[in-house]
This record gives structure tokens, sequence and C-alpha cells, in this order.
């Protein structure tokens, strides 16, 4: 395919990543390889653990191994780049490969008399999938085609997740690095807390999203045409069908891997945005979301997993661009590992403050009016960063 | 009757189709758009950013 590279638009550019991008089908599939592994090969829990080991573990290590990736497509072939169906038939490719490897798991699960710790290996490596999902639900419900729309709300219905299709486009686009956002975290701000303004927050934003196209629709907000009703539809068929076969005891198993699934959401939606705001201008209106608002990775194995999303400044300042032409820019906010690094450390609030921290104040020039601060936590890291109200000299300077 | 394009991410508002899936039907007026309006598909651009297109 690369030597067409010359005719067919590209301008001589070889996408180095092309086949690499297979790496966000397969690693999210690893689920399904613990309860085949247990099933073909022995009935080991050890096997059951694999995925869950990969994402904390190996995936850390291969992006301290494997580094960074600051290569960027030349703006002149990033059309030929966007209209290759090659980048979209990998999307695709994973929709099928989250629904088997969840009702395999979910089966596997209701089917097998498990100890606790392997019912546990299940429920985590089924939610990091769900996780996956919620990734690939992003990278498509972002698209404008109908089938791509639909196969992100398909996707979603997996974890209970579809309402994020309507608020994460029309909400934490339109308010990302603000108070107002539920799903930016603020400084001070631990994930334990967090969860419990995201969650909510972001369902309860995307069903008032839909209440008021709706109104303007002059239909009711039970219609079937609500988005956020349309995929807990399909959630609801499919949990149904897996109760009737598999009995009432998978439900709350289910309930804990989609909760889990979720919680993959939070952590991202938490490093993403941790501190960084837009300020308000005179009009009331915030700043538009620029470069500095969001952190980034350019580690190259998470990205490969993850279609490009830690490049997220990119995709904040062009929501409909495809993951494969997705770009860095210099000066950017950076994560010093890849998402799933930044999820370990984001376990330990303290740690996670003290690498972050720091970074947050040089992202921003020490300058409290570009922090998205707890309120509660405000005047403690005010004192103890030393911080002013005042503004300082060349405190606007670019991040 | 002019058409509007989001200058993001391309996409246009036509007032003679409206956009009745975001709930303005055929023949609603740009300027009748609320002023909170955002871009449909990508969100980050508003009512004032958009450029009426040339017929």
């Amino acid at each position: 395919m690369q030597h067409l590279a010359a005719d067919n638009g590209l301008a001589g550019y070889v996408d180095r990543k092309r086949r690499l991008w297979l790496f966000s089908l397969m690693v999210p599939g690893l689920a399904l390889v613990g309860p085949l592994l247990y099933m073909l090969v022995s009935p080991n829990v050890l096997w059951l653990w694999l995925s869950t080991i990969f994402g904390y573990v190996v995936i850390p290590m291969l992006d301290g191994v494997l580094g960074e990736d600051l290569s960027n497509p030349p703006e002149e072939a990033v059309p030929a780049l966007e209209a290759d169906p090659y980048y979209r038939y990998v999307t695709y490719a994973l929709v099928p490969i989250l629904w088997v490897s969840f009702i395999v798991n979910i089966a596997f699960l209701g089917l097998h008399e498990l100890p606790w710790y392997g019912t546990l290996a299940v429920i985590l490596a089924t939610g990091g999938s769900l996780g996956f999902g919620l990734n690939l639900g992003h990278e498509m419900g972002h698209k404008k085609t109908g089938l791509e729309r639909w196969l992100a709300k398909i996707t979603l219905a997996l974890g209970c997740y579809g309402h994020f299709f309507v608020e994460h486009n029309r909400g934490h686009h339109r308010d990302v690095a603000t108070p107002e956002d539920p799903a930016s975290a603020r400084m001070g701000e631990s994930i334990y807390r967090f969860v419990f303004r995201e969650m909510p927050g972001a369902f309860f934003r995307a069903w008032d999203l839909e209440a008021q196209r709706l109104e303007r629709c002059g239909k009711s907000v039970w219609s079937l045409d609500n988005e956020v009703l349309q995929p807990a539809l399909i959630s609801a068929v499919l949990y149904a069908l897996l109760i009737a076969w598999l009995g009432i005891e998978i439900l709350p198993v289910m309930l804990l891997i989609a909760f889990w699934g979720a919680f993959q959401l939070t952590q991202a939606n938490y490093i993403e945005h941790y501190g960084l705001l837009r300020r308000k201008e005179p009009s009331g209106r915030y700043e538009r979301c620029q470069p500095h608002h969001s952190w980034n990775s350019n580690h190259l194995f998470s990205n490969w997993a993850l279609f490009h999303l830690q490049r997220h400044s990119d995709h904040h300042a062009h929501p409909t661009r495809r993951y494969q032409s997705l770009r860095d820019f210099p000066d950017l906010p950076r994560l010093p590992n890849g998402y799933f690094g930044m999820y370990l450390l984001a376990y330990f609030p303290p740690l996670w403050q003290r690498v972050m921290d720091p970074r947050l104040l040089e992202a921003v020039g020490h300058d409290p009016q570009r922090i998205n601060f707890l309120p509660a936590k405000r005047e403690q890291l005010m004192r103890r960063y030393g911080l002013s109200e005042a503004p300082l000299d060349g405190a606007g300077a670019a991040a | 009757m002019t058409r509007y394009q989001c200058p993001e991410c391309g996409y246009e508002y036509d007032e003679a189709a409206g956009d009745p899936h975001q709930g303005y039907p055929a023949g609603t007026a740009w300027d009748s758009l609320p002023e909170t309006f955002t871009c449909p598909d990508c969100a980050v651009r508003y009512k004032e950013d958009f450029r009426a297109l040339e017929e």
C-alpha cells in the first residue's frame, strides 16, 4: 500500500503508523484471550489477569522504553489521509470484537465456578475492554456519517454509557476546562472525589441537552428520537437477554463491569484537563479552547492502543478530525507517561499531586487566573505554591 | 435564503433546509437561531464564528 503514497494525494507522505493502528484492535481484544486460554489450554486463573496486567504494567513499561513520537502528517496529506477508508475500517472492526468479548466474558462468568479473585479478574478485564469501547465510541461519535454515529451508540451500549455520545460532543467540548464542566478535573481534586461529580454530571448534562433539542423539535423527551434513550434501550435488551440466559445473579456482576468501564473514562477525563482553565472574556463567554487547555502524551504504544486520543489538544481544536491525522504541537502541556501509566499515578492522590502540580504551575506560568481550582482547596494551594492573585508580569505567556 | 458554514468543520446551515434534527425546521432564518447556537457537529464554534456563503 505504501508505494502508492505518491499517487493517492499523500504528496509523498508515508504513514508509518498505518499498520500499527491494528494495536487498537489487539489490545482491547486481550480481554477475550483470558477466558479462551482458561477454557482451551488450562483452567488457570492467572490467564484471566492477562489483560489487566498488560494494561497496568506492560503498557506503561512499553511507553517508557519505546518513548515518544513527535512526527505529524504534513497538512497537504491530511485530506487524503482522512478520505482513506482503511482507517475507518479499523474502527469498524473493533465493534464486533468488543461485543463478542463482552458476551463471552459474561457467559464465562455465568457458566464457571471461579474463586473471588478469578471473578475480580474478569470484572477488571471486561470493564477495561469497555473502556476501549468508550474510546472507540468517542472516535466514531465525533464523525459526521450516520453509520459511524450509530456504531458509536451500539458500542457504548455495552457498558450502559450511550449518553456519552450526546454529553461529550455537545457538552464537554463546549464547556471543557471551565468550572462548569463535570468532565474537567480541578487542581486539588482527587480522582475519588472527581468521579462523584463526573459520572452524574455527565448523565444529567446529556439528558438536559437532549431534552432541550427535543423540545425545539416539538417532541416528548421520552420519544424514541432521544439519543440517550436509543442506546439505553440496546443496553436494556442485551442485559435482559443475558439475565434470561444466565440468571439474575449475573446482573450485579454486569453492573460492576459497566461501572469499571465507565471509570476508565473517568480516569481519562481526570488526566486530560487537570487544573487547566479557559479565561472568561468580558462578554461573559469563555475564551475558545486553546491547545494549552489539554494535557498530551506522544507515547507511542498507548497512542497505538487508543487511536491517538492522547494527542488531545489537536482533538479539542478540531473535534471532527480523524485519529490518523491528529498532530502534536511544540510547548503543549505534557504528561510524563501515557494514559495507562498516568491512571496508576492518579490512584495515589498525593503522588499525583507531587508529579502533576509542578507541571500544571509551569504550564500556566504560575498564574492562578489560569488554574481551575477545587474551590475548597484554592487558598491552601495558593499558599503552598506561593501564588498571588495579583497579575504577574508576563503571566499571559503562552504555556 | 443563505447558507452559513462552520469555519472549523465545514458544517453548513442552509436556511432553506433548516436543521430539523436540531429542532430548526426548513425555512428557519439564521437570525432567528438562538445566540447560544453552537456548531451541531464540532460544538467548538459559536454562531458569530459562522461565515455566510456566497450564492
